[in-house]
């Protein structure tokens, strides 16, 4: 008998039993498209942290406070404490003390409610120097960005991101010139950024208004001269590892620790990358196996099935038998059988994960990225799962004994 | 018995049994089934094996189907010493030399009839086209030419078993074996299937019949009576 007498023979049963066979499909069906939309899901995840990383430069350095041991001896994690300040930065920015470093941008971060006289946004309010734009690499839409000298005088002027210009100023009236308050004080708007560029929406890097931090701070009410990160750029990205060792050492020196004992974290693109894929991967690989094992429940589900249609089918078996078919052709043609139900399930949850893919972005606002490995790994699965969880019953099938098949009521 | 007698008398003969046993095992109970049955068909028969119930026709008619081996004995079909075949092997002797009709039919019921009759030539390896021709012609041949694309619940019970019929006609075997083949009909339909065995056996066909039915076996040139294991009587039937 040929194989294309085996599938005609098979597609029949499967046919005839619809219902069934859908029932059957159903486990396989969910486990592979659940396992494709998490794998595409922490996918999105990964490629979206990776942009909006990248959209900090690649010679960039980022020096954070954190590890600090207290007075009574209590040890904190990463940014915990403000050890960090402005002379620190004007350290780094020393050429003799670190010359491959170009540009530090020392920052300071609040959250603040900005109100125009029709409407209020709480955003994120950035105080920086003038070096801002260039280590961030961020460019201005219109306006102007603030002075040094404002810097120093504590000028009254902000600059906005994309999204908050819109967000307070909407319609086609330009922000530039107009006024914002901050807890009574009034802000000149003199700039608003170009957008970063990055993908994904709701980004923070576009949601954001950036003041003299000597503006910011004189807002906050805060006096000390601590900051809450020193941005670095370094002079090209080759010597990303000098300016790395530079500001370390000269860190250490300034702060008066050792090493064990640092009370700053420097991190890179590449490490931030790094930590947040290594959560990811985390995140991704535990529900993947909660996935995976769905598609093994799901497996299980074609055996259970073809044991019981081998026990229904039992005269079928015996008078196929008796009309001549081998052991070998009935083992085949449930092979078969569990194959196709195996394919079939494994092709319509590929289909419902990309239309899972295709829609969830919208309602989770969450990229997801289905790739043509992960499918055809999804497809080679079921195809797998058919044919390993068919053996065992195809076999008992194809150990009846004709007569015992035929004569079984 | 002379060696050479038996060898003459067994490439004659198209179903030749010697000493045929059949013991089933039952946990420790130990069973008789066929108790050393010596039988010859010779092509062109037709023979009805009567007995009742419990006297080991339906033993006999699972060995000379092929569907089971004896446990002592030998059985040569058409010359071919099937008793120590390998399932694969029956299963292939089974294909080409016998056409089994059954007291219920064994239709598939999502198969229209001319695929159920196709049936064993798919398992003979046979070419699509010529398998339907095939089909189509057996199905006439037994007066169903109109009723190929029917499945078998939207026949009746007389033209459900004439399709079986038909089915074990069409890789033209060397034997037909119809195991109380009106069990299951009226006295009509029992009348037109009995009728078509006639006409078959006419036209040169060896049949065995397996019957408890003593107007039935009537219709038989050939009467083999068995009762507890063994043919009690061989008697030819002068009726037609």
């Amino acid at each position: 008998m040929s194989w294309a007498e085996t599938f005609r023979t098979a597609w029949d049963a499967v046919r005839s039993h619809r219902l069934r066979s859908m029932l059957t499909m159903l486990g396989i069906v969910i486990g592979i498209a659940s396992v494709i939309l998490t794998v595409g899901l922490g996918q999105g995840a990964q490629d979206q942290v990776k942009s909006q990383i990248s959209a900090l430069g690649s010679n960039l350095l980022i020096v954070s406070p954190g590890s600090s041991t207290d007075s009574s001896g209590v040890r904190g994690g990463f940014g915990s404490a403000s050890t960090l300040t402005l002379q620190d930065a004007d350290a780094i920015a020393d050429d003799a003390a670190a010359p491959d470093v170009k540009g530090v941008a020392p920052v300071t971060s609040s959250n603040a409610q900005l109100d125009t006289s029709t409407t209020n946004w709480t955003t994120s309010l950035v105080g920086a120097t003038t070096s801002w734009l260039d280590v961030r690499k961020r460019n201005l839409s219109s306006g102007r960005f603030f002075t040094s000298q404002e810097v120093s005088q504590g000028a009254k002027v902000v600059v906005l991101g994309s999204d908050t210009a819109s967000e307070l100023f909407s319609g086609p009236a330009n922000p530039v010139g107009q006024t914002v308050s901050v807890g009574g004080t009034q802000l000149t708007v003199i700039g608003v950024l170009a957008s970063s560029g990055s993908s994904s929406s709701g980004s923070t890097e576009d949601d954001t208004a950036v003041t003299p931090i000597s503006t910011a701070k004189a807002l906050t009410g805060s006096s000390s001269s601590s900051v809450s990160t020193i941005y670095v750029e370094a002079s090209s990205e080759d010597r990303l590892s000098a300016a790395y060792q530079e500001i370390d050492a000269l860190l250490l020196n300034l702060h008066d620790v050792s090493a064990a004992d640092a009370d700053f974290t420097i991190s890179s693109q590449d490490s931030l990358v790094e930590t947040a894929n290594a959560t990811n991967e985390t995140l991704t690989v535990l529900l993947g196996g909660i996935a995976a094992i769905s598609l093994l429940v799901g497996g299980i589900g074609v055996m259970n099935i073809m044991l019981v249609s081998v026990t229904e089918r039992i005269r079928e078996i015996g008078l196929r038998k008796a009309l001549g078919a081998t052991p070998a052709v009935i083992r085949n043609q449930f092979l078969v059988e569990a194959s196709l139900l195996g394919l079939a399930g494994g092709v319509v949850g590929i289909i419902i994960a990309s239309l899972g893919a295709w829609g969830l972005p919208d309602l989770i606002d969450q990229p997801v990225s289905v790739s043509p490995v992960a499918t055809a790994a999804a497809l080679a699965t079921s195809l797998t799962l058919g044919i390993g969880f068919g053996v065992y019953p195809a076999t008992r099938a194809a150990r009846l004994t004709p007569i015992d098949a035929l004569r079984s009521e | 018995m002379s060696t050479l007698e038996v060898t003459s008398e067994t490439t004659d003969a198209v179903v030749s049994l010697e000493g045929v046993r059949k013991t089933y095992h039952s946990g420790s109970i130990e069973f008789e089934a066929l108790r050393g049955v010596d039988m010859r068909i010779t092509a062109g028969e037709y023979v009805a094996v009567v007995g009742p119930s419990g006297s080991g026709k339906s033993t006999l008619m699972n060995i000379l189907g092929c569907l089971d081996v004896p446990t002592q004995g030998s059985y040569h079909l058409g010359g071919e010493d099937v008793s120590t075949m390998s399932e694969t092997e029956l299963a292939n002797v089974r294909n080409r030399r016998i056409g089994f009709v059954f007291q219920q039919f064994n239709l598939l019921p999502s198969l229209a009839a001319w695929r159920n009759v196709e049936l064993p030539l798919v398992y003979a390896g046979m070419g699509s086209a010529e398998r339907h021709e095939r089909a189509v012609e057996a199905l006439t041949r037994v007066g169903l030419g109109d009723r190929v694309d029917n499945r078998p619940g939207e026949l009746s019970g007389g033209q459900q078993q004439r399709v079986a019929v038909a089915r074990a006609l069409v890789t033209e075997p060397d034997i037909i074996l119809a195991d109380e083949p009106t069990g299951n009909l009226d006295s009509g339909s029992t009348t037109a299937v009995l009728g078509l065995l006639d006409e078959l056996h006419d036209s040169g066909r060896t049949i065995v019949l397996i019957t408890h039915e003593h107007d039935v076996a009537a219709r038989a040139s050939r009467n083999l009576t068995i009762r507890d294991g063994l043919i009690t009587a061989d008697d030819l039937v002068g009726a037609r």
